[in-house]
């Protein structure tokens, strides 16, 4: 098709077009029935119910439903938004405000701080990587990985010795997920590991803190293995996913493929304690191959 | 990763005896950034025996040499040998189970098949099987609709209530189309005493005809009844079987009605009635031209086969991926499940029990450290090793390395997860594959169910 031929084409299909319906605002009026207004069930200084405390899993909106038995059976299966039924082409007001308060959970999750004192409540000591705030947490990762002087020395005060297993603490992406799991996976951890023989050590914890940094406290520390647990960036699902990253011989410039990754750690994933009594027996299993992340699985060692 | 284990099934049943070796693949449905989360993925059916007549040495006997020769061949044919099978179950059902010797034969049995094949009998397990075999299970589960499977065998019908993939009620009738057996002329040659105030027939008499005809309908009007198509009368406890505590009776109410069993290969086609020496095609046609095939029905996926199948692929499952063992030698075989309320009542209810049992408990979902920390305490107050604990809730290998830290080292203990057992069943465990336990759950340990009026005297 050439120039011309499109040209008259568009012009063809113009002129068959109906000039659009004008509509004067004085003659406009619905053409459905409109709902009545209805008064509200709240009055001034009345708590509307808290969205956030629903269970998803068992909310099912959808009108008219062939089989709602069925469907909230399978939802139970999904942490998916299905079944949220629609107000003409949008969401329901519930499912809106719903959504809208998991993402604010989820934001609220990276920009807020694990506790001043958290570390030293649980007989940790604290570190900080090279970044002063969160804004330059989140806007230069390749600070969050390393360690100044000072906090470096503390390193090597806190931790003398190569250990063996360094267990490492950090805030990530999510401290609602460091205060909802570490502590209760680190304890089984530490217990595993005491059952097979294995000193669990001295756990640290790092503010601003991203998975590298555990390759630094390596080189810091010439230990031989170190296990991160670490906030995860937060989704819609849940804000508290947490993650165990587990290095071997870690150092800086390590291949990420080198590193055993434990996901997915929080109450509707793998709960925190059941997660670190594996992690034990995988740390265990490391260390005899020595060899972790995608080489353990070549040496079929999970 | 996937790893593969052969399971084996054998149904002894009133009149047929079959064999089958499935295998089944163990699959990691988790991605590999997650801790494992092991499942029986495919269940594949990779050999099947003909079906063979129940070896009977008398009216009171099965012949256990036979059926032993018959599993000798028939693993000889499939090409395995006993050290290779992994799982299994051995099934004794219908009539044969009340056999004089029907508990040791199929003891000896399941020790000839391999060392984690499980003996079992009674008839809630065998409606379980039946209805998961048939295909009955997936059925609802896919489709959502509630449905009532019928397994309607030589000498007994297995009933089960399947609600959303669930068997929620069992039950079992001694309807099955060989309780009168004929000879060439249409003599009777047999008719058994379950039938004692239906009919009167002797050996040697041929019966009127129209009869045969009229017992098989009323036969038929008791599985309606049960199925909720007829207000349930006398007839059902008459012929309700005797291992069954409460006769399986369903109220009215809208269900896909689904069967299995010898007598559902006679329901779609029109058999010469001597077909088998048996009544099976005449209970087959009352079936289907009676209530039962008015409304939805179907023939399961498996018919005949279904409750060996299902012995061989649905008996056995699989612990949670977590779990904790040390010093235990497998297979553990009929452990009581002993379940608690609380972990305080666990001196009290183990007192309960003769043999080691296994203690049941829901636990806690995502429980903290220090609530693991004090349940292990609490446990420990109430017991000691060997410990053998059985959780619904996802947290057995925290709970076991709990209490292992505060134990000498190299103490049983045994703690799985994700396996709902109720009292009055029983658990068999298998050594770990992929570090996840294989489990059978057995509703009925068959002693119980033979030694009741007299029967099964051998021990």
């Amino acid at each position: 098709m050439n120039k011309q031929e499109l040209a008259a084409m568009v012009a063809q299909i113009l002129s068959t077009m109906d000039e659009p319906p004008m509509v004067k605002a004085t003659e406009y009026h619905a053409t459905n029935p409109q709902p009545e207004a209805r008064d509200t069930p709240y009055g001034d200084g009345d708590f509307v119910p808290d969205v956030t405390q629903l269970n998803l899993r068992k909310l099912y909106l959808t009108d008219h439903p062939e089989n709602p038995e069925k469907f909230r059976k399978m939802k139970e299966r999904t942490p998916a938004r299905l079944g949220c039924g629609r107000a003409g082409p949008r969401y329901k007001t519930l499912t809106m405000l719903r959504f809208r308060a998991d993402h604010a959970a989820a934001q609220d999750a990276v920009f807020s701080q694990v506790p001043e004192d958290f570390a030293e409540k649980h007989g940790m000591a604290e570190v900080r990587t090279c970044c002063h705030d969160k804004d330059e947490y989140l806007t230069r990762p390749d600070h969050g990985r390393c360690f100044d002087e000072e906090n470096q020395k503390k390193i090597r005060a806190a931790l003398p010795g190569a250990p063996r297993v360094q267990i490492v603490v950090g805030d990530g992406l999510s401290s609602a997920a460091i205060l909802a799991n570490a502590m209760d996976c680190m304890e089984a951890i530490r217990e595993g590991l005491k059952l097979r023989g294995i000193d669990p050590g001295t756990p640290i914890f790092v503010r601003y803190c991203r998975v590298g940094a555990g390759d630094a406290i390596g080189d810091i520390t010439g230990c031989e293995l170190v296990c991160m647990l670490v906030g995860e960036r937060p989704g819609l699902v849940t804000d508290k996913s947490m993650s165990a990253y587990i290095t071997y011989r870690p150092h800086t410039g390590v291949s990420e493929s080198a590193r055993t990754v434990v996901s997915n750690i929080h109450a509707q994933g793998t709960p925190a304690v059941e997660a670190g009594a594996h992690i034990a027996g995988l740390i265990e299993t490391i260390l005899n191959k020595q060899v972790s992340g995608v080489g353990l699985h070549l040496e079929g060692g999970v | 990763m996937s790893e593969r284990l052969c399971s084996v099934g054998l149904d002894v049943g009133t009149t047929s005896t079959q064999l089958i070796v499935s295998e089944l693949t163990i699959e990691n449905r988790a991605s590999a950034f997650s801790v494992p989360q092991m499942e029986i993925g495919e269940r594949a059916v990779r050999y099947r025996s003909p079906v063979y007549f129940t070896p009977l040495l008398d009216e009171s006997h099965v012949d256990g040499q036979k059926i032993r020769e018959i599993v000798e061949s028939e693993y000889r044919k499939a090409g395995i040998s006993r050290e290779d099978v992994d799982t299994g179950a051995i099934i004794i059902t219908g009539e044969t189970s009340r056999k004089e010797n029907a508990r040791r034969v199929l003891e000896a049995l399941a020790d000839l098949a391999g060392d984690f094949v499980v003996a079992t009998a009674g008839p809630d397990l065998e409606s379980v099987l039946a209805a998961k075999g048939a295909g009955a299970t997936a059925y609802s589960l896919e489709t959502g609709k509630p449905v009532v499977h019928m397994d309607i065998g030589g000498g007994t019908s297995n009933l089960s209530l399947i609600e959303d993939g669930r068997v929620t009620a069992t039950g079992c009738l001694n309807v099955g189309g060989r309780l009168v057996k004929f000879d060439k002329t249409g003599a009777v040659t047999y008719r058994s005493a379950v039938l004692d105030g239906l009919c009167d027939w002797k050996p040697g008499q041929i019966p009127a005809p129209g009869e045969v005809e009229a017992l098989t309908r009323t036969l038929t009007q008791a599985l309606e009844m049960a199925a909720g198509l007829r207000p349930a009368g006398e007839l059902l406890e008459i012929l309700a079987t005797r291992e069954a505590g409460e006769a399986f009776c369903l109220p009215p109410g809208e269900r896909v009605i689904s069967f299995s069993g010898g007598v559902a290969d006679c329901m779609e086609q029109d058999l010469p009635p001597l077909q088998f020496g048996d009544m099976g095609p005449a209970l087959g046609r009352a079936i289907r031209e009676s209530r039962l095939c008015r409304g939805a029905y179907r023939l399961g996926a498996e018919t005949i086969r279904a409750t060996v199948i299902g012995a061989g692929c649905h008996s056995t499952q699989l612990s949670g991926s977590t779990v904790f063992c040390q010093n235990v030698a497998f297979p553990l075989k009929n452990l009581p499940v002993v379940p608690v309320a609380s972990p305080g009542d666990i001196r009290r209810e183990l007192g309960k029990q003769d043999a080691q049992g296994i203690v049941a408990m829901a636990g806690k979902p995502s429980p903290s450290y220090r609530e693991i920390v004090a349940l292990a305490e609490e446990i420990l107050a109430q017991t000691q090793p060997p410990l053998l604990l059985c959780l619904q809730e996802d947290m057995a290998k925290a709970l076991g390395q709990a209490l292992a830290a505060r134990l000498p080292p190299q103490a049983p203990i045994l703690c799985l997860d994700r396996v709902s057992a109720s009292a009055g069943s029983y658990l068999d465990i298998g050594a770990p594959v992929s570090n996840v336990l294989p489990v059978v759950v057995k509703t009925l340990v068959l002693a119980d169910n033979l030694t009741r009026n007299g029967k099964g005297t051998e021990q």
